[in-house]
């Protein structure tokens, strides 16, 4: 990837210097911004290399490891794999985030996958506000073949989620997994539509949704602090999902999202394919970051 | 959320009590200010640096004027440069050219393309009066070109008939014959989202540009990207030869600076914004609205006036 290869040649060129000084730490810092960790996140890591390896002198590999280490730190508590728990019928899943983010393609590869554990998948096309949204859902659905509870456009997203879980429950099923319209977390009618799908469902569940996930796309800066925050007061998000992570953007605002918020971060997206759901791994994450091989 | 950067610059320089001009260690005091607001705002390093740079050689030596506290001086150069570099020259689409004009949509995923592209249509036809044809090229994302003939269906902008099988340079070729033989004035083609070191699909990008010769090549992309925006519109400048760029989600609290990142590493002006998810949610982009967001400042237009 290109990023990852700049990052590389802007360490290797680190290197030549061979000692740990300022600039270097400075050169360091400057690789951490322009992977989106923020400055005050790229700063504290690189004061931690300061206060531990000042002025020591250290290889090429070594500084890439020191860094992605520092990096690993910070998101290996992070990295915990979504669980269903067998005893509901349904868990159900609630997949939320901003406009574009990769909430349905997610679904499909979640589908895809918790039907190749066995468990048996039904899913809610809530998103009934966008254009083909629901064609949308309903073609993943056949992808992974799960049936699709869905509406006409422009229908009562809460009122068809508490049917649909009604629906999952008396056939019985393992997962129900919800789609949502995209929206900006600024917009709060938009925002309050989504408290009402979470306070419908409790209705029928008070444990119900059993999981939250927030989409996060990998090319947005700092306003995934935002992101993270608001839709995590409204809809009490309970785990992450970064998108797109196969393009050059490195996804390093998520280093201070895991710093700040403490949220399960369950996986990564790294391509439109029904495959392309990976799970989160905070060493393989930190080392692009860094500019490693993964 | 962030202390607003006219709030720290004034905390740092009008301390000073001196008057007259500007030192060279007032304005690198108020240059690290300036750079951790733009970080803060997405802007490219590489970029806020240049722009830093800029400033400085601006602001050295200048005298401060009576009216306003160096503080306020300095925001002024700041909030100069950063109009000048986002390109304080309008430009609209550019449809001087045999019609049918193509206008062809670019972008990563999710970006925000199809729901600009009837965005421009319903522009074009409503305000503009040009009978516009769109055309959904995306063949692989699901439901694509259905989400498009729903959006030309519900503001009455004709949409070229789906047919199944086709390659995007085949739907490429049936668009603007279409294009010819209804008399529309535009041709508006949305294409599949790809990310830009995705080969295959850059040269598939090409090969449409080649087929459809289009007379703009927008670059459709989100407001709330980070620094990696100046590798996405570079790859796709140097891929396909943008002519312009459309920055979507600018309703959210994002606060821009992927704008100024885009616009300095490709010199491609800005054309509009999207503003909404709704089809008439596109205005044009202005500089000094977006120089004041950046630089997280509601209140910058009264200040520059004063300054
Ligand atoms: N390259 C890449 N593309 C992705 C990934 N995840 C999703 N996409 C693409 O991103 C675009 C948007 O994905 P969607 O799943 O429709 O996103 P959404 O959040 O449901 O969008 P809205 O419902 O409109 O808010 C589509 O073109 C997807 O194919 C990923 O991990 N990598
Ligand atoms: N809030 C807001 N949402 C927008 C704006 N522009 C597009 N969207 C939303 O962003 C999401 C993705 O938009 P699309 O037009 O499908 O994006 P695309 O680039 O065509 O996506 P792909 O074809 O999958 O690559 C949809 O939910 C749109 O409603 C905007 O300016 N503001
Ligand atoms: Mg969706
Ligand atoms: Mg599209």
């Amino acid at each position: 990837a290109r990023t990852s290869s700049s990052l590389t040649t802007g360490i290797t060129a680190i290197f030549t210097k061979r000692k740990l000084d300022a600039a270097t730490l400075e050169e360091l810092e400057d690789v951490l911004i322009q992977a989106d960790l923020g400055l005050d996140t790229a700063m504290r890591i690189t004061e931690t290399l300061r206060r531990d390896r000042f002025d020591k002198e250290i290889s090429d590999e070594e500084v890439r490891a020191v860094l992605a280490a520092e990096v690993e730190k910070v998101l290996a508590p992070h990295a915990v794999p979504l669980t269903i728990d067998p005893a509901k019928k349904p868990h159900v899943v609630l997949v939320v985030g901003v406009n574009g983010t990769g909430k349905t393609t997610t679904i499909g590869k979640l589908s895809a996958e918790l039907t190749r554990a066995g468990r048996s998948v039904i899913l809610c096309a809530g998103d009934t506000f966008r254009a083909a949204a629901i064609d949308q859902l309903r073609i993943w659905g056949g992808r992974v073949g799960a049936p699709v509870i869905a509406r006409e456009p422009g229908a009562d997203a809460a009122g068809l989620a508490f049917d649909a879980l009604k629906q999952a429950r008396d056939e019985g099923r393992d997962v129900l997994i919800i789609d949502t319209a995209g929206r900006l977390q600024n917009k709060a009618e938009l925002m309050a539509e989504l408290e009402k799908i979470v306070r419908v469902l409790k209705k029928q569940d008070p444990e119900a949704p059993h999981s939250v996930l927030l989409t996060l796309d990998a090319t947005t800066g700092q306003n995934a602090l935002n992101q993270v925050e608001i839709f995590g007061r409204v809809a009490g998000v309970t785990g992450l999902v970064m998108t797109k992570l196969d393009g050059t953007a490195r996804g390093g605002i998520l280093v201070a999202i895991a710093a700040k918020f403490k949220l399960p971060i369950h996986y990564i997206g790294v391509g439109e394919g029904i495959d392309d759901l990976e799970p989160f791994d905070a060493a393989d994450f930190a080392k692009a970051i860094a500019g490693l091989e993964r | 959320m962030f202390e607003s950067l006219s709030e720290r610059l004034s905390g740092i320089l009008d301390k000073l009590t001196r008057r007259g001009a500007l030192t060279e260690e007032d304005v690198n005091a108020a240059m690290r200010e300036v750079r951790r607001a733009l970080l803060e705002a997405d802007v490219a390093l590489d970029v806020v640096r240049s722009f830093t740079d800029k400033v400085r050689a601006r602001a050295v030596g200048q005298e401060v004027i009576r009216s306003v506290t160096p503080g306020q001086q300095v925001i002024k150069i700041v909030h100069d440069t950063l109009v000048d570099m986002l390109g304080s020259d309008a430009r609209p689409i550019d449809l001087e050219a045999p019609a049918p004009v193509a206008i062809m949509m670019v972008g990563l995923q999710g970006s925000g393309k199809t729901t600009t592209t009837a965005k421009i249509g319903l522009r074009l036809t409503a305000r503009s009066r040009r009978k516009v044809l769109l055309a959904s090229l995306d063949t692989r994302r699901p439901a694509a070109q259905e989400q498009l003939r729903v959006l030309g269906a519900q503001n009455d902008v004709d949409t070229l008939p789906i047919v199944a099988g086709q390659s995007p340079t085949q739907i490429a070729e049936r668009a603007m014959t279409a294009g010819r033989l209804g008399g529309y004035d535009v041709v508006i083609l949305d294409t599949a989202g790809r990310i830009h070191i995705d080969e295959q699909l850059m040269l598939e990008m090409a090969e449409i540009k080649r087929v459809a010769k289009p007379h703009e090549i927008l670059l459709v992309a989100d407001a709330l990207t980070g620094q990696d925006a100046v590798n996405l519109a570079k790859s796709f400048d140097e891929r396909v030869g943008l002519t312009g760029i459309v920055l979507t989600r600018m309703d959210g609290d994002g606060r821009g600076g992927a704008a100024l990142s885009m616009r300095a590493v490709t010199g491609k002006p800005i054309k509009l914004i999207g503003v909404g998810e709704k089809a008439d949610a596109l205005e044009d982009f202005d500089p000094a609205r977006i120089a004041g967001r950046i630089l997280g400042m509601g209140d910058i237009v009264a200040l520059v006036e004063r300054a």
